[in-house]
C-alpha cells in the first residue's frame, strides 16, 4: 500500500479493512464518493414520522394503568434499531469518506439523546436531513434541520409560542430561545458575528410556530400560523416578514452570512486537517463554500486540494472513529463484535449521547486524558482477545502499512503471544491517529 | 445449578452466562488476564491443560543447580542454592525447584507432581507465534483444529445426548487453537475489559513515550492505575495479579461437580522475559504456583483422577542475555500434576550444558518430544489406543507415548 493511499483511507476514511481496495488515486477514489445519492439512504431506516408515533405511543401508555415493566418501548426500539444500521453501515461502508462528512455534519446539529424523547428521532434527522445534503448546499441542510422534528423537539421549538399570537395569548405561553440561540451560536455565525440578545429574541420570534403535528396520523413538521408571532422582526440588522416565509428567509441568510462561511471552514480544517487548522487551509474551504454559494461538495473537494490535508497524520481519533477502526480493522463479522455502542460509551464517547448541543469536541486534548486513554490500551487487549487466529503482522500491513514505523513494528513482531502483540498495534500512538 | 458456586475474583467478577451453564457447563470464562475453555464429555477422567504462552524459562522454574556449566552461562539468573536464603526448593541434588513454586514443591513431595525436563516441541522455530500453533495444532504445520479437541472427540458423549451437543457453546472463536476443532466445545466472551500486564503495559508505555499527545497520558494514567515505574520494569510487584489462582479455583469446583465438565484448556500471559527476568519471573510463577494449588485444593476427591499437564511453547536461551533476561530458545520444561500422576520425580535425558552440549550453541538440548509426554499422559489416561494417538497427533510415529507417567 502507498503511504499516500493509507493516508487517504485513514484521514478522510473510517480505516482499512483488509479487503478494501487500494485506490491508486487516493484523491480520485475520495472524490468519487461525492458523487449520487448517499448509498445509506437505500437502507431500511425509520423517520421522523415513526419516532413521533413513538412519542405518542409511549405517552399514551404512561396515561394508562399499564405495569412498568409490560410497557412497549418504542422509542428505544427505534433508536437500537436505526443506531445498530449506522453502526453496520460504518464498519462495511464502501464510501467512508462521505460516511465521515455525515458524522461530521451530524455532530455539527448535535440532537441528543439526553433528552429522552429524541431516542426515536435522531437517527431520522440524519437520514432524512443530513445525509441527502452532505454534497449539497448547506443551506438546504440547515432549512431541513430547523425543520426536523428531531431538532425541533430537542431544542424545545414545538413548545415555543409567539406572545402575541393567538394560541400564545389563548394558552398564556411564550417564547422559547432555545433554537434559536444554538442555531445563531453552533450551527450558523457564532458570536464572532456579534448578534446581540435583541437578534436571539427576534429570530426566536421569527421561528415560532416551527413545530410538528405531533397528534396526526402521519405526524411531522407543522407551520402552526396561530402560534406565530405577527409582525415583521429584525434579525442582525435584516427585516423579515410574518409568516413561515419570515423564518426561511432568515436561513437563507444566515447560511450565506461571511460568518457562518468562516466558521463552517474553519471547523471543517479542524476535523480532517489539524487541531489548529492552518489559516490557508481555512481560507482555501471559505473561498470553495463563498465562489459555490455554499455547496457542500465543493467544500469537501478544497480539503482534498490542500496539501496540509496530506501531511503526516496528527489528528487523534475519537472514541467513535477509534471503535470503528478497529473493527474494520480485524473485520470483525457481526456474529464476533463486541457491544460497539457500549464501547464508545466506555471510551467517552456514548453515540448520539453528547452532553449538549454543541457536539463532541474535535481535538486530540479533548479525548486524550490519562483515564481515557488507559481504556484504549485496555480495550485493545480486550477485542485481541477476540481474534485468536489473526496474524498481527498482516493487520498491522492492511490497516496501517507504511505509517507503522520500524519501531513499533518490531515491537509487535518481539510479543509474546498473538494477543498481546495485536494489542500493541491496535494500542499503537499510530493507530490512535487519522 | 447448585454447582455454580463460583468464588470471587479479586479483581472483577467470575461470570459465566447462563446459557453456557444450561448447556451442561460448556462455556468458557474469563478472569483478568487469564482464560479457560471447557468441554463436557460423559467420562471421570479430568484433564487440564494449561499453556503458558511467550515462552517459561526452564532452567529458571527448575533450575539443574547440579550442572557445573550452569552459574557461566546464566549469571545473575542464578538462583542461590537449595538451603541458602532465598534458594531453590530441591528436587533430590540435581534440580532445585524456583522459590516462588512452594506449592508445587508439595506436590512433588507427595507425589502428584512429574516434571520433564529438557524437553521441546517438535517444531524447531523460535516464533511465539508459530511455535504456539504447532503446539496447539499437535503437528508441525497449522491445522484449523488442535489436538485437545480431538482428544474431546474421541471421548463418549453424555448419554441420552447426541454427540457434542451438551458441550456445545457457539459465541465466537476465543477458545484457543488448542481445543478448537469438530467437537463442539464452550467459547464466551467477557464484556468487562480484561487488563493487560505490567510486562504488556510497559511496551504499550514504550510505544507511547515519545508521542507529544498520547506519551504523557499513558504514563499518567498507569501512574494512577498503581503501575509505578518499579511495577512496569518488574522489580516491584504488581498488586492484584491473583487472576488465574482465582480461575483456577473456579475450574476445580466445576470439573469436581458430577455434571461438569471433563477437560479444561487455560492459558497464561506474560512468560516472555527478555529483560529484567529476576524481578519479571516470580510474579508469574506465583500465579502459576496458586493456581495449580487452587485446582489441588477445589478438586476435592476428583483430583485422584485429575492430570494437569502445564506447557509452553519453548524454553529460553541458556545463557542471560544483555538486559539480564532470556531470548527465544528450545528445551524447556512440562509440568504433570495430579493425584492421577506418577509424580515426585523429574523425567529427563539430561543433556547437559557445557561446551557443545547446547542447541545450536545457545539453547538447553531438547532430548524428549512433547508429543510423546502428552501422548503418555493421553494413553494412560484415557486408555486410547495407538490409532487413536495418531489420528490426535499426525505424523507422530516417532513419537511414542511416554510409559509410566500415571499411576494406574
Amino acid at each position: 500500500m502507498e503511504a499516500r493511499t493509507a493516508h487517504a483511507l485513514i484521514r478522510f476514511g473510517l480505516g482499512p479493512r483488509p479487503a478494501d481496495p487500494r485506490p491508486a488515486d487516493p484523491r480520485a477514489w475520495l472524490a468519487g464518493q461525492l458523487d449520487g445519492p448517499d448509498p445509506a439512504l437505500a437502507l431500511a431506516g425509520h423517520g421522523g414520522v415513526d419516532g413521533l408515533i413513538a412519542i405518542r405511543e409511549e405517552r399514551a401508555q404512561a396515561g394508562q394503568d399499564v405495569k412498568v415493566r409490560d410497557r412497549r418501548r418504542p422509542m428505544r426500539e427505534i433508536f437500537q434499531a436505526d443506531t445498530a444500521a449506522n453502526i453496520e453501515h460504518l464498519i462495511s461502508t464502501e464510501t467512508p469518506f462521505r460516511e465521515r462528512l455525515v458524522w461530521f455534519w451530524a455532530n455539527h446539529f448535535t440532537v441528543s439523546v439526553r433528552k429522552r424523547t429524541c431516542m426515536g428521532l435522531v437517527n431520522a434527522q440524519i437520514r432524512e436531513a443530513i445525509r441527502p445534503h452532505v454534497t449539497r448546499r448547506f443551506a438546504d441542510m440547515l432549512r431541513a434541520v430547523m425543520r426536523h422534528p428531531a431538532m425541533l423537539n430537542y431544542l424545545d421549538n414545538d413548545g415555543s409560542f409567539g406572545p402575541d399570537s393567538p394560541a400564545g395569548m389563548r394558552t398564556k405561553r411564550g417564547l422559547n430561545e432555545n433554537l434559536a440561540r444554538e442555531c445563531l451560536e453552533l450551527h450558523t455565525v457564532t458570536p464572532a458575528s456579534g448578534y446581540t440578545q435583541t437578534d436571539v429574541t427576534a429570530f426566536a420570534r421569527v421561528i415560532t410556530g416551527w413545530s410538528t403535528n405531533a397528534d396526526a396520523p402521519a405526524p411531522g413538521f407543522m407551520f402552526r400560523a396561530n402560534a406565530h408571532q405577527p409582525g415583521s422582526k429584525t434579525v442582525m440588522g435584516r427585516s423579515f416578514p410574518a409568516g413561515e416565509q419570515g423564518g426561511l428567509d432568515a436561513l437563507e441568510f444566515l447560511a450565506a452570512h461571511p460568518a457562518t462561511t468562516r466558521h463552517l471552514a474553519f471547523k471543517l480544517a479542524r476535523h480532517f486537517i489539524a487541531d489548529i487548522p492552518p489559516p490557508d487551509a481555512v481560507a482555501r474551504i471559505e473561498s470553495a463554500l463563498i465562489s459555490s454559494k455554499g455547496d457542500l461538495k465543493a467544500a469537501a473537494l478544497a480539503i482534498l486540494d490542500d496539501p496540509k490535508a496530506w501531511q503526516p497524520l496528527t489528528k487523534l481519533r475519537s472514541p467513535f472513529d477509534y471503535t470503528v477502526a478497529v473493527v474494520r480493522a480485524l473485520d470483525l463479522p457481526p456474529t464476533n463484535r463486541p457491544d460497539i455502542p457500549g464501547i464508545m460509551a466506555a471510551l467517552g464517547q456514548p453515540i448520539h449521547n453528547c452532553p449538549g448541543p454543541n457536539g463532541w469536541p474535535d481535538t486530540a486534548a479533548d479525548w486524550a486524558g490519562p483515564e481515557a486513554m488507559m481504556r484504549r490500551l485496555d480495550w485493545s487487549y480486550a477485542v485481541s482477545g477476540r481474534v485468536p487466529g489473526q496474524s498481527p503482522l498482516s493487520v498491522a500491513d492492511t490497516s496501517l502499512g507504511p505509517l507503522l514505523p520500524a519501531a513499533t513494528r518490531s515491537e509487535i513482531a518481539r510479543a509474546g503471544s498473538q494477543r498481546e502483540a495485536m494489542t500493541l498495534l491496535l494500542a499503537s500512538p499510530e493507530f490512535q491517529r487519522r | 445449578m447448585s454447582i455454580l458456586t463460583l468464588p470471587r475474583a479479586t479483581s472483577g467478577a467470575v461470570t459465566m452466562t447462563r446459557r453456557a451453564a444450561l448447556l451442561g457447563l460448556a462455556g468458557a470464562m474469563t478472569f483478568g488476564r487469564s482464560r479457560v475453555a471447557l468441554a463436557t464429555p460423559a467420562t471421570e477422567q479430568r484433564l487440564v491443560v494449561v499453556l503458558l504462552r511467550g515462552a517459561l524459562d526452564g532452567l529458571s522454574a527448575v533450575q539443574p543447580y547440579g550442572d557445573p556449566a550452569l552459574a557461566g552461562l546464566r549469571g545473575d539468573l542464578a538462583m542461590p542454592e537449595p538451603g541458602k536464603e532465598g534458594g531453590l526448593l530441591d528436587l533430590g541434588g540435581f534440580f532445585g525447584l524456583h522459590p516462588s513454586l512452594s506449592g508445587m514443591a508439595n506436590l512433588y513431595k507427595s507425589g502428584d507432581l512429574a516434571i520433564a525436563h529438557a524437553i521441546a516441541g517438535h517444531y524447531r522455530d523460535r516464533s511465539h507465534f508459530a511455535a504456539q500453533d504447532f503446539l496447539e495444532s499437535g503437528a508441525d504445520h497449522r491445522l484449523s483444529s488442535g489436538w485437545l479437541n480431538r482428544v474431546a472427540a474421541l471421548l463418549p458423549a453424555r448419554p441420552g445426548k447426541a454427540p457434542g451437543v451438551e458441550t456445545a457453546l457457539a459465541v465466537g472463536n476465543t477458545v484457543g487453537l488448542m481445543l478448537r476443532g469438530s467437537a463442539p466445545v464452550g467459547a464466551w466472551l467477557p464484556q468487562s475489559f480484561g487488563k493487560p500486564d505490567a510486562g504488556l503495559y510497559q511496551a504499550l508505555a514504550r510505544l507511547h513515550a515519545t508521542d507529544p499527545v498520547t506519551g504523557i497520558a499513558v504514563s499518567e494514567g498507569l501512574k494512577e492505575r498503581g503501575f509505578t515505574a518499579g511495577v512496569l520494569n518488574g522489580s516491584e510487584p504488581q498488586q492484584d495479579r491473583f487472576s488465574f489462582p482465582s480461575l483456577a479455583a473456579a475450574v476445580g469446583k466445576l470439573l469436581a461437580s458430577a455434571d461438569g465438565p471433563r477437560i479444561a484448556a487455560m492459558e497464561m500471559f506474560g512468560w516472555d522475559t527478555h529483560n529484567a527476568q529476576l524481578a519479571r519471573l516470580p510474579g508469574v510463577l506465583t500465579q502459576l504456583d496458586r493456581g495449580i494449588t487452587a485446582l489441588r485444593e477445589n478438586t476435592g476427591a476428583s483430583w485422584s483422577r485429575t492430570a494437569v499437564l502445564v506447557l509452553t511453547e519453548f524454553g529460553r536461551t541458556a545463557a542471560i542475555n544483555g538486559t539480564k533476561g532470556t531470548d527465544h530458545g528450545t528445551g524447556t520444561v512440562a509440568f504433570l500434576a495430579g493425584g492421577a500422576v506418577a509424580g515426585g520425580r523429574v523425567i529427563t535425558d539430561w543433556p547437559g550444558l557445557g561446551t557443545g552440549k547446547l542447541f545450536e550453541n545457545r539453547d538447553l538440548m531438547p532430548t524428549a518430544d512433547l508429543r510423546s509426554f502428552i501422548k503418555g499422559v493421553l494413553a494412560a489416561h484415557y486408555r486410547f489406543d495407538g490409532a487413536r494417538l495418531a489420528g490426535i497427533f499426525p505424523d507422530s510415529a516417532d513419537a511414542r507415548p511416554t510409559s509410566g507417567l500415571l499411576r494406574t
